[in-house]
């Protein structure tokens, strides 16, 4: 069998009793992933040498015996945006071309003490401002379904390569949807933790009040067992929540009679693609088969969503990428004449046009004079979109609705366009505003083989039952062996 | 509030407040799409907020404090290992207060 396509679980599970050892594995993954890579492009570097330095030092404390973690030995894909002192972290982008962190992510810290592989650094969006991966400064990552079409963004990379075997799970970070939409274009399990889950020290600002880490896998329990390594407070980030770790594996196999499933009906209105919407409705029938009850809910706000979202996005990027100036680290523009000039001409070569828009955007948004019209009145109605959950949970124990309206599209079809591109982000970006958890998990495929995913939300720090509820339905469906044609 | 476009001219004053260098001939595109993305933004006017108090955070919190408690800062070495311009122990930039 080739190891490489062995869920995390599996994978785990071998290592302990020692029927494969981290070398063989680790060996197993990047052969596979060299060979597919220069299909789906998926990676901005490959960490070939410590990963085996890093596979042997699993192995001797899998021989030692011991407390050994469920991910020791697992070879993992990170996201570009997550620092690594091991490798450069560049968030796509040529500002940070060549930026080596003096420090680890905390996520990456927790990962490196579980004895974790880490095999390479995966393609996004420039500082994760995409829906498609297309707004890369270095490459253009393709769905490995098909390869015409975009994996979906910004974790595009992370999503194809669990999608092609080339990693066991990987990191994401999800602003409005980054790790859920590629998870569904891809046919893979993405996790969005609640707000203050996860810790973000080390993962590079793009929205600081929407960022949250999260990982992608091949299914429920892989995201679980990754949860538990990734959760808990942090010192170094502030805004991480000191709520306790439950172990989140034990919430897969727990059966889901007398769940409430709410089916929000704004998000089944004009918009979404008949297939994705027949699909999840399928989904939510076989929810109902093992003893969950259906209600129809209300998120009224629902389509101010976008406005609402973009705008607090940008104005926080703007801030956040502030600091982007040639001074310190990364890029700096040659023949600067003063310190203003030093500034302006590095961001203008460093940053790309969808990264520039949402700068100048988040200025304006900000600046005297524009404030309260834009930017005030989209927190107040971040408040009404807030509100809108709140009052679901008052009926419902978790919401099921579609990640995204239509399957992948095709690679061009909405870069000229940016207002297009945003408005593929209407079911996704709802969670990140209000704070809530929410997982994408694979519910079929459309007539053109393309995967679609089925989106469950629960309220903040409900994580484990978004998991019984994702574990039951995919232990159910059981289409779930079928593999992109690579 | 009604929506007034925004002119080359505002395109050009918030690339200077951002610290981006356009070319002259990029600011007729960055001025359309800046207008027809902010004239979808503008949709949030429908929405009455006037008793509508702000979320800047989706999970309530208060500051977060900890003990004043010494530690080993980022050693210079690593602090500037990564700047495109070093002299002895510093950041080298172009000159900052120019001359009169």
């Amino acid at each position: 069998m080739d190891i490489h396509t062995l869920t995390l679980a599996e994978a785990g599970k071998q290592l302990k009793q020692k029927k494969i050892t981290s070398r063989q594995l680790t060996q197993a993954v990047l052969q596979r992933l060299k060979s597919v890579e220069p299909q789906i492009q998926a990676f901005l570097s490959i960490a070939e040498k410590t990963a085996f330095t890093q596979a042997d030092e699993a192995d001797r404390r899998i021989a030692e015996g011991g407390d050994i973690s469920p991910l020791t030995g697992i070879p993992i894909a990170i996201k570009d945006n997550i620092c690594t002192a091991d490798a450069a972290t560049t968030c796509a982008s040529r500002i940070l071309e060549n930026f080596h962190p003096p420090y680890d992510a905390t996520v990456i810290a927790k990962l490196r003490r579980a004895g974790v592989v880490f095999i390479g650094k995966t393609n996004m969006d420039e500082f994760a401002m995409g829906s498609s991966t297309e707004n890369s400064g270095y490459k253009i990552t393709r769905n490995p379904w098909d390869r015409e079409r975009i994996p979906g963004g910004s974790s595009g990379g992370s999503a194809a390569a669990v999608a092609a075997d080339a990693a066991i799970a990987a990191l994401g970070s999800d602003t409005g949807g980054s790790v859920r939409a590629p998870a569904s274009y891809c046919g893979v399990v993405g996790l969005k933790p609640t707000y203050g889950r996860v810790s973000r020290y080390g993962l590079v600002a793009y929205g600081s009040s929407l960022d949250q880490i999260g990982p992608l896998t091949k299914d429920v329990k892989d995201s679980a067992i990754m949860l538990n390594a990734l959760a808990g407070h942090d010192p170094q980030d502030s805004t991480s929540a000191n709520v306790p770790v439950p172990d989140y594996t034990s919430a897969c196999g727990k059966d889901i009679k007398g769940l409430r499933i709410g089916i929000p009906k704004e998000y089944f209105a004009e918009g979404i693609d008949p297939e994705v919407e027949q699909l999840v409705k399928n989904a939510i029938r076989q929810m109902e088969s093992l003893g969950a009850l259906p209600i129809e809910i209300s998120l009224p706000h629902t389509e101010y969503a976008i406005p609402c979202y973009y705008i607090c996005a940008m104005a926080e990027a703007s801030s956040n990428l502030a600091r982007y100036g040639g001074a310190h680290y990364g890029y700096r523009a040659k023949n600067a004449g003063n310190i203003l000039e030093m500034y302006s001409k590095t961001r203008a070569e460093g940053f790309g046009t969808e990264v520039k828009r949402r700068i100048m955007l988040g200025t304006y948004v900000l600046s005297a004079g524009y404030y309260d019209a834009w930017y005030l009145k989209a927190i107040k109605a971040r408040t009404l979109i807030k509100r809108d959950f709140e009052l679901a949970w008052e009926k419902t124990d978790i919401i099921a609705a579609p990640v995204v309206p239509a399957p992948a599209f095709k690679i061009g079809e909405k870069s000229a366009d940016p207002l297009t591109m945003y408005l593929s982000d209407i079911y996704t970006i709802s969670l990140n505003l209000a704070g809530m958890c929410g997982i994408s998990i694979p519910c079929g495929f459309s007539k053109k083989g393309l995967p679609v995913g089925l989106q469950l939300i629960a309220n903040i720090f409900k994580e484990e039952t978004l998991f019984t509820a994702a574990y039951a339905y995919e232990q159910s469906a059981g289409f779930f062996n079928r593999k992109p044609p690579l | 509030m009604s929506l007034k476009r925004i002119s080359p001219d505002d395109v050009r004053h918030v690339a200077l407040l951002s610290r981006l260098r356009l070319a002259e001939e990029e600011i007729p595109s960055y001025t359309d799409v800046l207008n027809s993305i902010l004239e979808y933004f503008a949709k949030l006017n429908e929405l009455d907020t006037s008793s509508v108090s702000p979320t800047s955070h989706s999970i309530e919190m208060r500051n977060v404090f900890r003990e004043d408690i010494p530690q080993p800062s980022l050693p210079v070495d690593k602090a500037i290992a990564n700047a495109p311009e070093v002299e002895d122990n510093y950041f080298r930039v172009p000159k900052i207060i120019q001359e009169m």
